[in-house]
């Protein structure tokens, strides 16, 4: 492993072709960032973990694809295996809605929530489009992967990467993963698996990952938005603003008219003090 | 835009719940009144200033709520103050990201506060419910043009909190929320509306307000309108999401259907209208029914936002 060096530019590279459900994973980051995990509980499948969270950093998806009846050899592809984790957005949604700038770049260019500066709005979580935010229960401030921020700066790869067995996990800088992911694909197309592509290699979704994905499937199967529903929260400021102001010229205007035209004559009033405008014009 | 159908959201929800169903509501009413009693100072006739000055009193005692609130729903409630000063270690120094509404919305209420509290102050001067030469004094600093542009940019403050939470919503990815650029101006028209219901209701308790009746009964109808036309906005923006179902279905469309009996009951029983008869008596059924009305309105305000805030989470 190459030294890791500040200033540039770090990611995971997740191949899930040869990913085999280990969750080595799982457990070499639970490990490492001292994560009690929550109770187990066999959701479908083999998935005893449910969901990335604020307790679940790595979260391998297992997803069923057996045919009911056996139609010959399913290429890899009757279960889907995934190890998922924070994709460390070049546009990240999360960092963008922050309104306490604990959420920050840092300068491995990961995305990294300051726990000391979070105060819990929770309003990160709403923007996420990867479900990956969640509150820790004993600190209560937002947490999701740090890409190991501690290892990193002590030189050293993430626990999950380090942990993986079959390298489906692959740490690096980036532009090195870019052209190592891209010779993979090219080989899966040459040996016959069309279905393989890359997912948040190029800026197509929220401005390229910085964890990327070789899948094996298209995004939807594995809970990732496609392409053209990866929207970034800030795509409704103009819309909402606009619908606000056009609304309160509106309101200024019922209000206007509401004065003007009046529908019953009032009551004589009885004597009230004056004013502040005609006490003014009186001094 | 997203079509029908193709809407994809795997995101999580905030579980931003019961502190912030009142604060949306409460934060409507403030700076709906707030506008309005601007209205009716500036653009009223002079027998307009008391239900000014009940509008002023009604705006800061919604407001006061509204930081608590707030506060209360951060799971750090005591680092509030990191909205407004970033303690990034290096980057010390204000907090304003004008990307986020919940960044912009939490300045808006700090000065809104200060205008609010301060028109609050005057207007009890003005009441001499506060006596003193250094009262009258510095309330005479907002006489004439300076008082005029104070609560001009004050109810364009007020305008700015009653509606910026419904921006704030859109702002995101969750379902529903996303699904429309209508939510903004809804909470604006709902936040216009019940001040305009609460105000109608309050002047019956100040016999020198009751004048302004007839105008802020005629702009609880016309905000009421706007209001009725944003939810239709909002529904028809869901449906092309493909998120209808969602905000709509059940259980949520028990909600709407106490948001449509409080407009229905809005526009067919004005709250403001003249009290007391010639002779100073006032009729108790007329008080009941605009109770009533009052309360059938507000309680459609809130179960609009709890249909919103709730149906997506």
């Amino acid at each position: 492993m190459a030294e890791i060096v500040p200033g540039q530019a770090y990611g995971f590279f997740t191949d899930t072709s040869v990913c085999i459900g280990c969750k080595a994973c799982e457990v070499a980051c639970k490990q490492w960032n001292m994560l009690s995990g929550h109770e187990p509980s066999f959701i479908d499948g083999f998935d005893n973990t449910g969901q990335l969270d604020q307790q679940n950093w790595r979260y391998v998806q297992m997803i069923d694809n057996v045919p009911d009846q056996t139609l010959g050899t399913g290429q890899g592809k009757a279960w889907l295996m995934m190890s998922d984790v924070c994709k460390h957005c070049q546009h990240a949604s999360c960092m963008d809605v922050c309104p306490t700038g604990a959420i920050i770049r840092t300068e491995f260019d990961t995305v990294f929530i300051q726990a000391d500066v979070c105060n819990g709005c929770r309003n990160c979580i709403s923007a996420c489009p990867y479900s990956v935010i969640g509150i820790d229960e004993e600190t209560n401030v937002a947490r999701k992967c740090t890409l190991c921020y501690d290892r990193l700066q002590g030189g050293m790869e993430p626990a999950c990467a380090k942990a993986c067995p079959t390298q489906s996990i692959q740490f690096g800088p980036l532009d090195e993963l870019q052209q190592r992911a891209d010779q993979r694909l090219a080989d899966l197309h040459s040996q016959g698996v069309a279905e393989a592509n890359l997912y948040g290699r190029d800026q197509q979704v929220y401005g390229g990952l910085n964890a990327f994905f070789l899948l094996m499937d298209k995004p939807e199967a594995y809970r990732l938005p496609n392409a053209a529903n990866a929207t970034l929260p800030g795509r409704n400021n103009a819309g909402g603003w606009l619908t606000g102001a056009v609304t309160a010229v509106l309101g200024v205007l019922a209000g206007l008219i509401a004065l003007r035209r009046r529908p019953v004559a009032p009551p004589e009033p009885p004597p009230t003090e004056t004013p502040p405008s005609a006490e003014a014009e009186a001094r | 835009m997203i079509l029908l159908a193709e809407a994809q959201h795997f995101v999580r929800p905030p579980e931003w719940t019961w502190y912030i169903v009142p604060y949306f509501f409460l934060a409507g009413l403030a700076g709906g009144s707030y506008f309005i009693a601007t209205l009716l100072r500036l653009w009223g006739e002079p027998s307009d200033e008391p239900a000014a000055r009940v509008g002023y009193y009604a705006a800061f005692l919604t407001f006061l709520p509204c930081p608590v609130l707030l506060t209360l729903d951060l799971t750090q409630p005591l680092r509030f103050w990191h909205m407004l000063w970033n303690t990034t270690s290096g980057s010390e120094g204000f907090n304003f990201k004008s990307g986020s509404p919940m960044s912009v919305g939490s300045w808006a209420l700090v000065v809104f506060g200060l205008f609010a509290t301060v028109s609050f102050l005057e207007v009890l001067v003005r009441d001499q419910k506060i006596r003193g030469s250094f009262a009258g004094r510095a309330v005479r600093l907002l006489d004439g043009t300076a008082g005029r542009l104070w609560i001009a940019v004050g109810a364009v403050l007020g305008l700015f909190i009653a509606g910026y939470t419904g921006v704030l919503l859109s702002v995101s990815n969750q379902p529903v929320w996303s699904d429309t650029w209508a939510l903004g101006g809804l909470f604006l028209a709902s936040g216009l509306s019940g001040a305009a219901v609460l105000m109608g209701w309050l002047i019956r308790f100040r016999h020198d307000a009751q004048t302004s009746a007839p105008a802020i009964g005629a702009s609880e109808r016309w905000f009421q309108i706007l209001e009725l036309a944003l939810i239709a906005a909002f529904a028809v923006t869901l449906f092309q999401a493909g998120a209808f179902e969602r905000a709509f279905g059940y259980p949520w469309v028990l909600l709407w259907v106490v948001v449509l009996v409080g407009l229905v009951g809005g526009l067919s029983f004005r709250t403001a209208r003249p009290t007391a008869g010639a002779d100073g008596t006032v009729a108790a059924s007329r008080v009941h029914v605009a109770t009533l009305t009052m309360m059938l309105v507000l309680l459609g305000i809130i179960a609009l936002r709890a249909a919103i805030i709730f149906s997506a989470q």
